[in-house]
């Protein structure tokens, strides 16, 4: 296991490598340039030649690839051109937000996908299984901005249940040591930071939780389907066990198996960062920042950010398959 | 075994899973996080234009303030955007500064002044007792620490995205880097301090521009001691050539003389100011302002419903009413300082005809553009510039919506009908002169249609791809406009005319020479006449058709009063209270 893990994540050495040559390329052919997008309406030409300048975008495309690379591998990511922060401390800020938003999202996904489509599967071809299959459809196509509005609208406007913006209240305080709101509530020991920054979680959870609860409920359902009519499954009927026995012991853990691989996949999505969900509960994280780079030709930004995230990408497709492993003993990894 | 109880596990983290959220919607139901806002849509909004009432709340709380976006750099002479300004505005001040409302120019930290004949020697009386926000005393020499400081400037400080208003006012540095691309020669010449309360600041040439430059927040005066204790000029360059402030002045360490001070900056997330109780004028009302980024314009206003912030700037023009309907909400109007404009670029046929450009300024119907996607925030201009600024006339040739005599003019041009034009516009943006840019262009391009064009609309994003076109004199006809940076004329038709940019494509000397003597007359009354004679010399070259002054709009809670927009955004938060 450990063996494996070590040469997936040397694998990984040439994969950043590509991306990063992708991605340095592609920022390259985007049409103007940070120093337009710097000096926006009050740009002259001569402007926008001495800020290249002074940024070295006027040196030859390799140079600055060179430059940037041997700078990325002392773990300088450099500073973002528009906010003139280190990408490192945009990281920090940023990262765990996400990270929050996305584990908040994937946990009601799962909770709610996960039974809904066992549900679907028992009653399968009968209403309720009509009634999930649309429900999906529905969660699968509505766009998430418009789903995350009318829960804004109706939760935050209407009920005043529940906060529309941001993580945390702005009138607490809150000693901010990981940046991971709830956590760092729990370290303080402060309860009322803690409820609110849950309560903070719900509405852009929900949104953001919506799509993959609907892929999961539906992989959940197919799978389970399938299981059920293995030849082990009549054959531990055969023998006389109880119909939810074999269900738990049996047909669960065998369905889970392609269930794990969408809630990984699912899971490394929504950590790059969910852009409209972000924009629309201000909330700081990746989606965001990522977004405002490409308006802004924010390179240093755009290099980093992704590279960061393509890194995540990695550690969470090696987690999902040494999931596997443990959820399923005949694979073996290697 | 080990597989059953693994799933056990499993099973009940998911009966956990399910369980908790239903438990925290019953607990939020029972909170009272805000109260729902109901619209009765009886009450009548505060009427626009009107500031409300002034200090009449209860004194103290916080207020939170949607911001646009975070601000960059707190150190205000290293600042240019609009969040960054709003929060130096509220910690620093400058020697002079605006009238509550107005351009108008009144005392600051400057007492009274006055010039030499000549204009090239300003002597500032300044007030003396007054404190920094460290404790340390300001006095001329601050001042003149001050000035040096800008004038003194080296490496990035000196770029565009460094001192930016530095050059815009007094052009070059001490010693301009071989890469800055400062203008050579620089206004400012010295600055001297003969006594504790005299500040004598010389220039190289006589300027108007300079006293209404000086009331920009970039030209606050900042706490000598903090400036270097927290090395606001240590700024060195990475490997790419970047700008790296290093010191802690500009983003922990902000110290000025105004009426708030700096608290807490946590990026991405809120910024705090609380007031100076050692204010040396009438103190802050309000205990604490928190700025909160809200990028975007739906959630700031729902979250100014929600409550959860008090108030916002930059209200889209759609909302409007949605707020004035809402007796919990209220509408706070800023004075136009903007204009919107269709330009011509001349170097492009059929610009270069006269009758063409006539033709198509009076065939726009400027006013139904105003009316239906201003909604009535806003009025058709003259001129390039609006009327709150000296020099604006209107006995400037008008071109007032006029059909036959649109077509009248297009047959003048001798050119075969339909004429062909590509009218360009940007997406992906809203500017207060340029709320909703294609539904402009359209409305544009059907009058145009009428009057024997034969239009075809261009799209492209505002920023870098629009503005490269436009600025570097690729588009032949296109929306663009300009938000004024102070009260002087020389922000609206001296940025477009006085030099030879690309975009208008002509070159008339006589005019650039025209600006460039209005700017160094001293007399107020002399410049004004001035610049009546450029702005009428202006609409009849016709570079370009002004379509737009609009106000634009903050929205508030009906509880906070006290808030002075003004046309140059010189707002200050000082004088903002809040009942109940």
């Amino acid at each position: 296991m450990l063996r494996f893990a070590l040469k997936r994540l040397l694998l990984a050495v040439p994969v950043l490598i590509g991306v990063s040559l992708l991605v340095f390329a592609w920022t390259r052919a985007l049409p103007g340039g940070p120093a337009q997008a710097l000096l926006g309406e009050r740009a002259t030409p001569a402007a926008v030649a001495a800020v290249e300048r002074n940024y070295g975008l006027d040196r030859p495309i390799l140079v600055q690839y060179g430059k940037y690379m041997s700078r990325v591998a002392t773990g300088d990511l450099g500073r973002s051109i528009t906010s003139r922060r280190a990408i490192t401390t945009e990281l920090k800020d940023r990262f765990p937000a996400t990270v929050e938003l996305a584990l908040s999202a994937m946990f009601f996904a799962v909770a709610a996908g996960i039974p809904l489509g066992v549900v679907a599967a028992k009653h399968a071809r009968k209403a309720i299984d009509h009634i999930s299959l649309v429900g999906s459809l529905l969660g699968i196509s509505m766009p998430v901005f418009f789903l995350a509005l009318i829960l804004k609208w109706a939760f935050a406007v209407k009920l005043g249940w529940l906060p529309s913006i941001g993580r945390l209240d702005v009138k607490l305080k809150l000693d901010r040591h990981t940046n991971f709101l709830v956590l760092d509530a729990i370290i303080g020991r402060n309860g009322t930071a803690l409820v609110d920054a849950l309560k903070h979680l719900v509405l852009p959870a929900v949104a953001l939780g919506t799509i993959p609860l609907a892929i999961i409920a539906r992989i959940t359902r197919t799978a389970v389907l399938e299981v059920m009519t293995e030849d082990f499954v009549r054959t531990a009927r055969a023998k006389g066990m109880s119909q939810r026995i074999v269900n738990r012991r049996h047909v669960l853990p065998n369905a889970l198996l392609p269930v794990t691989t969408v809630i990984g996949l699912q899971t490394g999505l929504l950590l790059s960062g969910a852009i409209l969900t972000e924009t629309v509960f201000a909330w700081g994280g990746m989606g965001t920042w990522i977004f405002d780079a490409v308006a802004k030709r924010d390179y240093a930004v755009l290099q980093g950010g992704i590279l960061f995230i393509v890194i995540v990408f990695v550690i969470v497709n090696l987690l999902v398959d040494i999931g596997y492993a443990l959820i399923d003993p005949r694979i073996r990894l290697r | 075994m080990i597989r059953q109880s693994r799933f056990r596990v499993f099973a009940s983290l998911l009966a956990l899973a399910l369980v908790a959220p239903a438990c925290s919607s019953d607990d939020d139901s029972s909170s009272s996080t805000a109260p729902p806002a109901t619209n009765t849509g009886e009450s009548p909004a505060t009427s626009a234009g009107e500031p409300p009432a002034t200090n009449a709340g209860a004194s103290g709380g916080t207020l939170v303030f949607g911001a646009s976006n975070d601000p960059r750099i707190l150190d205000p002479a290293l600042a240019s955007d609009g969040e960054s300004l709003r929060v130096a505005t509220q910690i620093f001040e400058g020697l002079v500064t605006t009238k509550a409302g107005s351009t108008e120019i009144e005392p600051a930290l400057a007492t009274s002044w006055s010039a030499n004949d000549e204009g090239t020697e300003w002597t500032f009386t300044v007030r003396t007792g007054v404190k920094f926000h460290d404790g340390t005393d300001f006095d001329a020499a601050a001042v003149c620490f001050n000035f040096d400081r800008w004038y003194n400037f080296t490496g990035p400080l000196q770029l565009n995205s460094g001192a930016y208003y530095w050059r815009v006012i007094f052009g070059g540095f001490a010693q301009n880097e071989p890469d800055s691309d400062a203008p050579e020669t620089s206004l400012y010449k010295s600055c001297d301090a003969p006594s504790a309360d005299t500040a004598v600041i010389s220039l190289t040439a006589p300027s108007a521009a300079f006293l209404s430059g000086l009331v920009l927040p970039p030209f606050a005066i900042a706490s000598p001691t903090a400036l270097q204790d927290y090395e606001a000029d240590k700024a060195s360059v990475d490997g790419d050539g970047n700008p790296v402030p290093e010191g802690t002045f500009g983003t922990e360490h902000p110290i000025g003389t105004g009426p708030f001070k700096f608290e807490e900056w946590v990026p991405n997330d809120h910024l705090t100011i609380v007031r100076n109780d050692d204010y040396y004028g009438t103190p802050a009302i309000l205990d604490s302002v928190i700025f909160r980024p809200i990028t975007d314009n739906a959630a700031r206003l729902q979250a100014l419903q929600t409550g959860e912030i008090d108030g916002y700037d930059l209200v889209d023009p759609q909302d409007l009413e949605t707020i004035s309907s809402d007796s919990n909400l209220q509408l706070v109007e800023r004075p136009s300082f903007n204009v919107g404009y269709v330009g011509f670029n001349q170097a492009i046929a059929p610009l270069d005809n006269l009758d063409v450009r006539k033709a198509i300024a009076l065939g726009l119907n400027r006013q139904a553009v105003i009316d239906n996607v201003y909604s009535d925030s806003g009025q058709v201009p003259l001129e390039f510039m609006p009327p709150a600024v000296v020099g604006w006339t209107d006995e400037v040739t008008r071109y007032d919506y006029d059909l036959d005599a649109a077509k009248a003019a297009l047959a003048a041009s001798g050119l075969p009908l339909p004429v062909k034009i590509d009218f360009y516009y940007p997406s992906n943006v809203a500017r207060p002169y340029m709320p909703d840019p294609q539904r402009i262009a359209e409305a544009f391009a059907s009058d145009l249609d009428a009057v024997g064009f034969d239009v075809t609309l261009i799209s492209q994003p505002w920023t870098p791809d629009y503005l490269d076109t436009t600025l570097s004199g690729n588009a032949s006809v296109y929306l663009l406009g300009q938000t004024g940076d102070f009260g002087d004329p020389e922000t609206f038709v001296g940025t477009f005319f006085r030099t030879n940019s690309p975009q208008w494509g002509f070159d008339d000397p006589e005019l650039r020479q025209s600006l460039e003597d209005a700017l160094r007359i001293t007399d107020l009354d002399e410049r004004a006449a001035a610049y009546v004679e450029i702005n009428k010399t202006i609409m009849d070259i016709l570079p370009g058709v002004p379509f737009a002054h609009s106000t634009s709009n903050l929205a508030f809670k009906s509880t906070v009063s006290g808030y002075v927009a003004s046309p140059v955004t010189t707002e200050s938060f000082a004088t903002v209270s809040m009942s109940g």
